[in-house]
C-alpha cells in the first residue's frame, strides 16, 4: 500500500511526486509513456542518438535526472485503466495486468485535444496539432510533406514554426482567432515564457518566412480520395461561423489542425469527483479547492486536467497537490506562500487558454454527412435524427447510435455532439452534461483482464479491441 | 544535426519500408509517405491522427494481435499487417 499513488508524469504529475516523496511519503508515480515529461516535456525516441538540445528537452531532462535521484517509485509504460474508492477508503487502481492499492490519488492525466470535425477530416494526411507536437519532439520529424496547420490556439503556431524548424513545408497557417484576439491577450503575456507569448514570436517568424497566414478562416473541405491533396478555406465571422465568401483552394499533403485543449477528466469522472463546466478553463474540470482537493476524499487533481492553465504553472500545482496530501494523512502544515505565485501565474495560463474557448459556429464546418464518430462512422446527419426525436443527453444520443461508443471511447466525438445538441436544443452546456464515465480509461489487452485482476469486482462493461 | 539509429527493415501489408531501430511503427510509415494504414468500418480511409495513442486509427496487426503502430516500436524484419474489423 502506497501513501499515495501519482497518475501522470508530465509537470504536474512528476512534481507532485518529487514533493510527496521529498516529505517522506511512500510514493508511486505511474505513466503510459516510456518516461517522465508528459506532452510538452516529451522525451525522444530511441532511435535518436544525437541531436540539438531545444527548452523543452533540457527541462524534460532535468525532471528525468531529478526523479531518478529521488526516493519515487515509478512505473511507466503503464497504462491505468480503472480507479475505484474501496470498502477501507483507500483507493484500488488498475494498470494493465496490476492491481495498486494507496491511501491517497493525485490525478494529473493533463489535457487532450479538443477537434471538431470538417469535410475529410478523416483522411490520412490529417492529424491534430497536439500530435503534430508529438512527431517534432519524440521523433524530430515534420507531420508530412507540404502541410497547412489550422485551427484555434498557440499550438497553430507554434506547430508552424516547428514544422520550419525541422525543414518542413508549411503551405498556409489558417487561424481561427484574428489579429485582434491575440493582441488582447498580449498584455498578460509580456514577460513569460508561456505558449502564447511564444506564439507571438512564431507569427512574427512565419511572417518573415512569407508563410501565407489567413486570419479568422477555417477549412471548409479537405480534400483527397486515399489521402490529402489539399483544402479548401473560407472566412469565418466573430462566432466561427462559416461565412458565404467564396472558398480558396490550397493545394497540401498533409493537415495539421485542432481547436484548443481540454481537459483530461476521465479519471477523475470515474473517481467519483464532482465536475463542473467551465469555458475559461477548458471544459469540464473537476471541482477543486485551491491545493486540487477534489469532492471526494484523498482524490486530487493538479496540472492541466484541473483546468488548461499551460505549463507554467503545472509543477507548482502539483507541489501543492501534495502538500495538501501530506496534511489531509499525516496533519503537517505547510507554509502557504505557494498561492500568491500561483494566482499571479494563473492569470497567464487564462490569457492562453482564452486563444482555444472554442465559439458555437464551429458547429457549421460540420456538414451533414461528415463523421462525426470516426470509430463507428457515425455522420451529423444520424446525429441530428436522434436528438431532434428527443435524445438529449449524450448518453442518450450515445445509446440510439453508438456514436461514441468505439474504441477512443467518445474522446474526440464528445465535444462535436455537445456543440450540436447545444445548436439544437439551445440549451447551456452545464445543462446537456456528459455521458456516464465508464472503465476502462484506456484501451486493455484481454490478457491483463483476465490475469492478475479479480475480473468479476470491476464494473466493465465491454473490453476495446486491442 | 540529427544522429539517427542504424536502418534496419520491415514488412507493412506486404511490402518492405525502412525505418531507424527504436522508432515508432507509426514515425517509419510517415517517413516513407505511407499515410492510409486501416479501414474503418465504412471502409473509409485512415491514418495516424493523434499520434499519442488515444484515437486508435493506428491500429495495425503482429502476429494477430492489435497494437497501436503510434505506440509500438518497429523491429528489423517485423512483418506487420493492416488490422481488419477493428
Ligand atoms: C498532444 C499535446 C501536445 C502538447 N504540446 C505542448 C507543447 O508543445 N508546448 C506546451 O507548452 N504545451 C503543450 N501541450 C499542453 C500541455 O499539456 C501542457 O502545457 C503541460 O504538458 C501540462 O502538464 P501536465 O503535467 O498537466 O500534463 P501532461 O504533460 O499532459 O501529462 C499528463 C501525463 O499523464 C499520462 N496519462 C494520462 N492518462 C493516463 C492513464 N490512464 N494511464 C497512464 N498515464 C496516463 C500521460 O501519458 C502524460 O504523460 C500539449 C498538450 C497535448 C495534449
Ligand atoms: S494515432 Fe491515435 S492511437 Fe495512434
Amino acid at each position: 500500500m502506497y501513501d499515495v499513488i501519482v497518475l501522470g508524469a508530465g509537470p504536474a504529475g512528476a512534481n507532485a511526486a518529487l514533493e510527496a516523496a521529498d516529505n517522506g511519503l511512500k510514493t508511486l508515480l505511474l505513466d503510459e509513456q516510456k518516461v517522465a515529461g508528459g506532452q510538452v516535456w516529451r522525451a525522444k525516441s530511441k532511435s535518436i542518438l544525437k541531436a540539438p538540445s531545444t527548452e523543452a528537452s533540457e527541462k524534460g531532462d532535468e525532471l528525468r535526472t531529478k526523479i531518478n535521484q529521488s526516493a519515487i517509485e515509478v512505473k511507466f509504460n503503464s497504462r491505468v485503466w480503472h480507479i475505484e474508492k474501496q470498502d477501507d477508503d483507500t483507493w484500488l487502481m488498475a494498470s494493465d495486468a496490476e492491481q495498486l492499492t494507496a491511501k491517497a490519488l493525485i490525478i494529473a492525466t493533463g489535457s487532450q485535444e479538443r477537434i471538431i470535425p470538417t469535410q475529410g477530416w478523416t483522411l490520412p494526411g490529417v492529424i491534430g496539432l497536439g500530435g503534430a507536437t508529438v512527431l517534432f519532439k519524440e521523433h524530430m520529424m515534420v507531420p508530412g510533406r507540404r502541410t497547412v496547420v489550422a485551427g484555434n490556439g498557440p499550438l497553430v503556431f507554434l506547430v508552424a514554426s516547428e514544422i520550419i524548424r525541422l525543414k518542413g513545408t508549411v503551405a498556409a497557417v489558417v487561424s481561427l482567432n484574428n489579429r485582434i484576439d491575440w493582441l488582447k491577450a498580449l498584455p498578460s503575456m509580456l514577460s513569460n515564457p508561456s505558449l502564447a507569448w511564444q506564439g507571438f514570436k512564431w507569427i512574427f517568424k512565419l511572417y518573415k518566412m512569407r508563410v501565407p497566414v489567413f486570419w479568422q478562416h477555417g477549412i471548409n473541405k479537405i480534400e483527397g480520395k486515399e489521402k490529402v491533396e489539399g483544402v479548401t478555406v473560407i472566412k469565418v465571422d466573430h462566432n466561427w461561423h462559416k461565412s458565404d465568401q467564396a472558398e480558396q483552394y490550397i493545394p497540401a499533403e498533409s493537415v495539421c489542425y485542432g481547436h484548443g485543449l481540454m481537459p483530461a477528466i476521465e479519471a477523475t469522472r470515474l473517481a467519483g469527483a464532482d465536475h463542473h463546466y467551465d469555458e475559461l478553463l477548458g471544459g469540464w474540470v473537476p471541482t477543486i479547492d485551491k491545493y486540487g482537493r477534489t469532492s471526494v476524499s484523498n482524490l486530487y487533481a493538479c496540472g492541466d486536467n484541473a483546468g488548461i492553465l499551460g505549463v507554467s504553472v503545472a509543477p507548482m500545482r502539483g507541489r501543492m497537490a501534495a502538500l495538501a496530501v501530506l496534511e489531509d494523512l499525516t496533519g503537517k502544515k505547510h507554509n502557504k506562500k505557494d498561492l500568491k505565485i500561483f494566482d499571479k501565474a494563473k492569470k497567464i495560463g487564462l490569457a492562453a487558454t482564452a486563444l482555444s474557448i472554442p465559439r458555437s459556429g464551429l458547429q457549421s464546418f460540420i456538414t451533414k454527412d461528415t463523421e462525426v464518430c470516426r470509430c463507428e462512422c457515425i455522420s451529423r446527419r444520424e446525429i441530428e435524427h436522434e436528438i431532434k426525436t428527443g435524445a438529449l443527453s449524450p448518453n442518450a444520443v450515445k445509446s440510439g447510435t453508438r456514436c461514441g461508443m468505439g474504441p477512443c471511447g467518445g474522446r474526440y466525438c464528445s465535444e462535436s455532439l455537445a456543440l450540436i445538441t447545444q445548436h439544437i436544443s439551445k440549451k447551456t452546456r452545464s445543462e446537456i452534461g456528459l455521458s456516464t464515465a465508464r472503465s476502462p480509461l484506456r484501451p486493455v489487452a484481454l490478457d491483463d483482464i483476465s490475469n492478475e485482476i479479480d475480473y468479476d469486482k470491476l464494473p466493465i462493461p465491454g473490453v476495446s479491441p486491442l | 544535426m540529427i544522429e539517427r539509429s542504424v536502418e534496419i527493415s520491415f514488412e507493412f501489408d506486404g511490402k518492405n519500408y525502412p525505418a531507424f531501430d527504436g522508432e515508432t511503427i507509426a514515425a517509419a510509415l510517415l517517413r516513407s509517405n505511407v499515410l492510409n494504414i486501416r479501414n474503418a468500418p465504412s471502409g473509409s480511409p485512415r491514418g495516424i491522427f493523434c499520434v499519442m495513442g488515444a484515437c486508435q486509427e493506428c491500429v495495425v496487426e503482429i502476429d494477430g494481435i492489435k497494437v497501436e503502430a503510434c505506440r509500438t516500436s518497429v523491429a528489423d524484419g517485423l512483418i506487420i499487417k493492416r488490422a481488419h474489423d477493428v
